[in-house]
């Protein structure tokens, strides 16, 4: 059977692993290649890196760094921040990158999903959506969670997948940063709603958080990043759980 | 030893020769003939759509050579479904080196749940045969992103299982292949690539 994923989630800023908590407060938490190898070997069914540079000589590094990463790393991995264009993809895939992740350049350029879906394939393109709730209606959001738009999140990730993305990857900005569990209910309404692979984010703090985001959630990966950099949970240890409450797991 | 990965329009192919690297082994990325016809070892990846794939292999007069190999060949994802006869995608004749048939997986409204294509992430391969394999794999994962899958046949190396059986690996005299891709499957995948290097 299918395994459920887990995925580290590192957030690179000029080339280091960086993870504030609600994405202020950076700290810095080591190496990319190193952690991504370590995250590798323990377990983690893949990575995401994202970069949160904004410069234009930071983009150059990441690129590199992508090319480094994919040398070292033995799992497939996601690459996002900053794609704004097919050229930034094209760079990024050309150094190795299994996916890409979209976000804000998505809302702004909704078409930007089609024309990579349609260059690279559907597999390549996972839609990141950032969105908070508030009385059940969930507004997408941008710049880290900073900036509401006119989109709903329910609609947007359904017109995501219609026009090509393979994989939505949800983070809930109420949960992200509070250690309290994931969105189940809204990730369990977008699994009925959509046929592509949904990826839990925001929330995580134990182990049957992931329990829960496997089973009331119906997610197909969970991502973390601040439990894991910090060793608060051990991904060894996170699978042998998961396995002994019988959710299949590699 | 002198490995080969054909070099053509297909995605990714530096992840292959990447996981060769971590083995300690260099590969040639090459569409030269006589480059591809003197290796010991040859390798055809491929991520992308069948149609447009055959016809540059067509072009390049590839889909005359392959078949015709003699030392071990390694086909990967798309690189397996082009070597069966026949791929649903689009609707093309491939190289026919197995029978066995490419077909598009059927989403099942199940009890709780729809079952998701494409078939991605690790799964468990079983029943394996042929010398990529050896017993410490059975029930092992490994990695895999597809929407066509080659039915069971007579060449079927490996099974998975995803909305029905079918054939995670291919063999066929000198010619293997995978559908998932070992040089994204951790240490079990650097395994297969090794066995294979080993044939």
């Amino acid at each position: 059977m299918l395994a459920k994923r887990i995925i580290p989630c590192l957030d690179i800023k000029d080339g280091q692993t960086v993870k504030g908590i609600n994405f202020i407060n950076i700290q810095n938490v080591g190496d990319p290649v190193e952690l991504g190898a370590l995250y590798a070997e323990q377990g983690a069914d893949e990575l995401v890196f994202l970069d949160i540079t904004a410069t234009h000589e930071g983009r150059k590094t990441f690129v590199e760094l992508v090319r480094r990463i994919a040398r070292e790393i033995n799992i497939p991995f996601t690459v996002g921040g900053g794609i704004s264009e097919l050229k930034d993809a094209d760079a990024l895939l050309s150094a190795g990158a299994d996916k890409i992740s979209i976000n804000s350049s998505a809302v702004r350029n909704p078409k930007l999903i089609d024309d990579l879906a349609k260059n690279f394939g559907s597999q390549f393109v996972v839609l990141a959506i950032d969105a908070r709730g508030e009385n059940d209606y969930w507004t997408v959001t941008v710049n880290g969670g900073r900036i509401p738009t006119d989109k709903e999140l329910f609609s947007w990730a359904r017109e995501g997948e219609s026009r090509g993305a393979g994989e939505i990857l949800f983070t809930s900005m109420n949960h992200d940063g509070t250690k309290n569990g994931f969105a189940n209910k809204e990730l369990a309404k977008m699994a009925d709603m959509l046929r592509i692979p949904i990826i839990a984010s925001g929330g995580a703090g134990n182990m049957d958080h992931f329990v829960e985001v496997f089973t009331e959630g119906k997610a197909d990966a969970g991502l973390a990043a601040s439990i894991f950099h910090y060793k608060e949970i051990a991904i060894p240890d996170l699978k042998a759980y998961l396995k002994g409450k019988g959710i299949v797991i590699r | 030893m002198n490995i080969v990965i054909i070099k053509y329009n297909a995605g990714n192919i530096e992840s292959v020769n990447n996981a060769l690297k971590r083995l300690g082994v260099s590969a040639e990325i090459t569409g030269d003939f006589d480059k591809i016809e003197a290796a010991d070892k040859v390798i055809f990846p491929g991520v992308g759509e069948a149609s447009t794939t055959m016809a540059y292999l067509k072009k390049e007069r590839l889909d005359q050579l392959i078949p015709q190999l003699t030392q071990p060949v390694l086909g990967i994802c798309l690189g397996l479904q082009l070597m069966c006869s026949y791929s649903e995608e689009n609707d093309t004749p491939c190289l026919g080196i197995f029978e066995e048939q490419v077909k598009r997986f059927i989403p099942e409204p199940g009890m709780e749940f729809i079952t998701k294509v494409p078939h991605m992430g690790w799964n468990s391969i079983c029943d394996l045969k042929s010398g990529i394999f050896d017993s410490s794999l059975e029930q092992k994962y490994v990695y895999f992103v597809h929407s066509y899958y080659a039915a069971v046949g007579e060449h079927t190396a490996a099974v998975c299982n995803y909305i029905t059986p079918f054939s995670a690996a291919l063999h066929r005299d000198n010619f293997y292949a995978t559908q998932f891709h070992p040089e994204k499957s951790g240490t079990v995948g650097a395994r297969i690539l090794e066995n294979f290097l080993k044939i």
